[in-house]
């Protein structure tokens, strides 16, 4: 059969969306074969989970039509979306903590109100299905014991409980190691082979072509090509999604790294929970170098940032330039860090390193509101702040450049590079820089790894802590890899790979003595 | 972008929202057989058509501008301080304490100092709850409202046991020496040639409260302290990254709010009664909460909200006083206004929004 005499899985005409005055989807169409696994990739504000919704009836359409195996449908909910045999995997799980898988799954989809009968036909279609598609899911086990790779597991078999045809899964690889991405690769290929439909939201380009066979690419709301992958290359993607051509590879020179900045023994924290988040973490970091802190979310980089930052407390030792910091908490805070030469840009931005309902020039004042610069007597010197940060905006290309915009209207690259600007133009002796580029586009991922390399070539200590290991890779001088609150060990990135520091990621350590 | 032009977020929504409450309180007014036009006039005439009226009205005014900065201060920090009636009544026991214990020879002595008497008291009474949410996590809503209980217990007992002079029937303090009497609008104003009813008890503490707003402006707008108190408001971990102190941030602003809250004894009991009374506050620390949601906790949106709800105040007692309107209704009018301009500030904004979101894209288009 011809293409032509197929319907498609999904069909999607001319739909528009807008946000107030934001349109998050224009006139956006859409073909997706049965039994293909199709690639949606596009920057962070593209419109890409904007469009899911709108499949999944969180959003309605402002217009436009969805077709679902050729019959017009609409989904005003996400109930009306399961009947229609639409399945979604979301970044953040939907899963019950203190639940067992089996009861997750049933969870919503129960036959009537006595609960055995659901759970016993569920366990029995649950085993077939973990071991139709190499699932390997302990029905019985509960979802707080189980690691992310498996909880992901959980929610396809949610989706395939539910009797979906087509699946979607945003981001699905953002919690994962390359192992368990690869582990959820194969069971996509399997579904497909199926006969199932896949869409799979991603900035990553090497997923899109390691595991699509077409791949839509959209751009601020609007989708701006669609193309079978095996015929297009990483670069042209990447030029689609931005709109220009852009350098992947970061360009540097070799390290000169100088006397020891940072040194870090023996450090220790625990959470407001109990929990021992860092076990005895061991570093340094010299003038003139990166490095690098791999490892999955959640194992305790957030934690060493914040305690080397003075947002938290720990025990151990910290010395910068020589000097010991007080850890008690007692003495020091986030503002004596800053004096002591050691700058910021916090993971979250959106929730610590910006206000984001503050303007923009307040946001360059945020955490050196005390500096003598910006204050006149009793009052603050707003002119002078405001004067600093057109220079900024014009130095670091901020778009739009306007002062006087909130900090939530600029896109997330553009508000990186005020907190980037604020904390490197203070030219710090340490930087301490955690998901420098999450959410940022790719334009502006260019532009921010320059910057961290220029301040390095300048001589100044870099504390790198990102989830994306390209990341890691092209910037550091040297890897560390964090787990379960641990350095399991450091490596080269000249001579490392991704498969070596896959296996550290996941505690592995057997391999130190082959690398 | 802003949806909507700054004009029609500060001065259309909460006029229409207004509008809507006068148009229900008419219905209101028209069901019970009565004549809401002929109400209207008596309101603006009883609380806009004489000094008297006015000299009521800002009365009123004085009170709810400072209970509202009170709560708008707080609330910049996403601190909801239920606790103004509490703090006010014990600014009230500050300045009567003040006020009592020395033979004022003027009133411009006796005035700063009882300004800070009635700070002092309102601060300390804030202080416990602040303290209770910085260090216990305590609600600071909860712990407020119990405050305000407390508090009137407290003055109950000290005005039966302490400051009751003998013999006197009533819970109440010994008037105030002469020398501690403020000057009303009255005695401001009759030496530039402008005449101001005698009988009305708005005095130069309207002054002070316009001063205030003034200062607080500036505090939140302009100074270091007002930065990192707006900047924890809107994000607690961002103010951890920043090295702002929560607990810090809390006090101070608690602190603040309720000094606030207490400086408008120097209205109530300082300028007015000039004594000491149970139940002085009369309900403006809680009229101060509608008072800062009308006024978008901004100092000038406080001021306007104040002088409306001093004159809902003041015309509703003269339309209680000479129509045949059961004075319940007043409450009931003073009601829909809270309600549509504080809780239901949403319900109007929402569709006027849209207006303006549909002008703006036919004039793209266009």
């Amino acid at each position: 059969m011809s293409a032509d005499t197929i319907a498609p899985a999904i069909e999607l005409k001319g739909i528009s969306k807008a946000f107030g005055p934001v349109q998050a989807n224009k006139d956006i169409s859409i073909r997706v074969m049965p039994g293909t696994i199709h690639g949606i990739i596009g920057e962070n504000g593209a419109g890409k989970s904007t469009l899911m919704s709108i499949l999944y009836g969180f959003y309605k359409a402002d217009k436009g039509e969805i077709f679902i195996s050729g019959t017009k449908t609409e989904i005003p909910d996400s109930q009306a979306a399961i009947r229609a045999g639409i399945g979604m995997v979301f970044q953040h799980f939907k899963l019950v903590e203190n639940f067992t898988v089996l009861e997750n799954v049933v969870l919503g989809a129960e036959d009537g109100p006595l609960l055995k009968p659901s759970l016993a036909k569920a366990r029995k279609q649950l085993v077939a299905l973990s071991e139709e598609y190499e699932l390997n899911v302990d029905p019985d086990a509960l979802i707080e014991d189980i690691g992310v790779g498996m909880q992901q597991r959980v929610e396809i078999l949610k989706a395939l409980y539910r009797k979906a045809d087509i699946l979607i899964l945003d981001e699905p690889t953002g919690v994962l190691t390359p192992s368990e991405a690869d582990h959820l690769f194969r069971i996509l290929r399997g579904l497909k082979d199926e006969g199932k439909t896949i869409i799979l939201i991603t900035h990553k380009l090497r997923e899109i072509m390691d595991v699509t066979d077409t791949v839509s690419v959209m751009r601020r709301g609007e989708m701006t090509a669609t193309v079978k992958t095996s015929e297009t290359s990483p670069p042209q993607l990447a030029e689609l999604m931005v709109g220009r051509k852009v350098l992947l590879e970061v360009d540097k020179t070799a390290a000169k790294p100088g006397a020891n900045v940072l040194e870090v023994t023996d450090l220790k924290v625990t959470d407001a929970m109990g929990v021992q988040r860092l076990k005895g973490i061991n570093l340094t970091v010299r003038a003139g170098e990166v490095l690098g802190i791999a490892g999955v979310a959640g194992n305790g980089q957030s934690q060493l940032l914040e305690v080397l930052g003075g947002m938290c407390t720990g025990t151990g030792s910290i010395l910068v330039n020589g000097e010991p910091i007080d850890l008690s908490g007692k003495n020091s805070d986030a503002r004596t860090r800053r004096k002591r030469g050691i700058a910021h840009v916090p993971e979250d931005r959106q929730r610590e390193g910006l206000i984001m309902d503050f303007y923009a020039w307040e946001n360059v004042a945020f955490g050196y509101q005390d500096d003598p610069a910006y204050s006149k007597g009793l009052l603050m010197d707003n002119a002078a702040l405001r004067a600093d940060t057109e220079a900024k905006i014009e130095r670091f290309d901020v778009r739009p450049a306007n002062p006087w915009l909130n900090a939530k209207n600029f896109s997330g690259g553009n508000q990186q590079k005020i907190v980037v600007a604020r904390e490197i133009e203070r030219n710090p002796d340490l930087l301490l820089i955690g998901q420098p580029t999450r959410g940022v586009d790719i334009g502006a991922i260019e532009f921010i790894h320059k910057q961290i390399i220029a301040l390095r070539d300048a001589g100044k200590a870099i504390l790198l802590v990102s989830v994306e290991l390209d990341e890691i890779m092209s910037l550091s001088d040297r890897i560390a890899v964090m787990f379960d609150g641990q350095i399991m060990g450091e490596r080269d990135p000249s001579t490392t790979n991704e498969k070596e520091l896959g296996l550290l990621m996941a505690g592995v350590t057997e391999t130190g003595a082959a690398a | 972008m802003d949806v909507m032009p700054r004009w029609a977020d500060v001065i259309l929504v909460p006029i229409i929202s207004l509008l809507i409450a006068f148009a229900i309180s008419a219905l209101v007014i028209l069901a019970i057989g009565q004549d809401p036009v002929a109400a209207v006039k008596i309101m603006i005439t009883g609380a806009l058509g004489s000094t008297y009226g006015w000299g009521y009205t800002l009365y009123y005014a004085t009170n709810f501008i400072f209970t509202g900065l009170a709560v708008s201060i707080a609330f910049h920090a996403k601190l909801f301080n239920i606790g103004g009636e509490g703090q006010a009544t014990l600014g009230g026991l500050g300045v009567a304490l003040v006020c009592l214990s020395v033979d004022w020879p003027h009133w411009a002595l006796a005035l700063p100092a009882a300004l800070v008497g009635g700070a002092v008291f309102g601060a300390a009474w804030a202080a416990i709850p602040a303290y209770l949410q910085a260090k216990r996590g305590s609600h600071i809503v909860i712990t407020t409202i119990m405050f305000n209980f407390i508090g009137l217990a407290l003055l109950n007992y000290v005005l039966t046991n302490i400051l009751r002079p003998q013999g006197q029937m009533d819970p109440a303090s010994a008037r105030f020496p002469e020398g501690a009497n403020l000057p009303t609008l009255h005695d401001i104003l009759a030496p530039i040639g402008i005449s101001f009813s005698k009988a009305a008890p708005a005095n130069i503490t309207f002054i002070i409260a316009v001063l205030a707003c003034v200062l607080v402006w500036l505090f939140i707008w302009r100074t270091r302290v007002g930065y990192e108190l707006r900047a924890f408001g809107h994000s607690q971990p961002g103010a951890v990254y920043a090295g702002i102190s929560p607990v810090k941030i809390t006090m101070i602003a608690m602190l603040i709010s309720g000094g606030l809250a207490g400086l408008m004894a120097t209205n109530n009991v300082m300028g007015e009664a000039e004594r000491l009374v149970l139940n002085s506050v009369e309900g403006a620390g809680f009229i101060g909460i509608a008072v800062a949601l009308m006024g978008r906790s901004h100092p000038f949106g406080v001021f306007l909200a104040a002088i409306l709800f001093g004159f809902l105040y003041q015309g509703g007692a003269e339309l209680a006083l000479w129509a045949s309107i059961p004075r319940e209704l007043i409450v009931v009018i003073q009601a829909l206004v809270i309600l549509f301009t504080g809780a239901l500030d949403n319900m109007v904004r929402m569709p006027i929004q849209k207006l303006f979101l549909a002008l703006r894209r036919s004039k793209a288009e266009g």
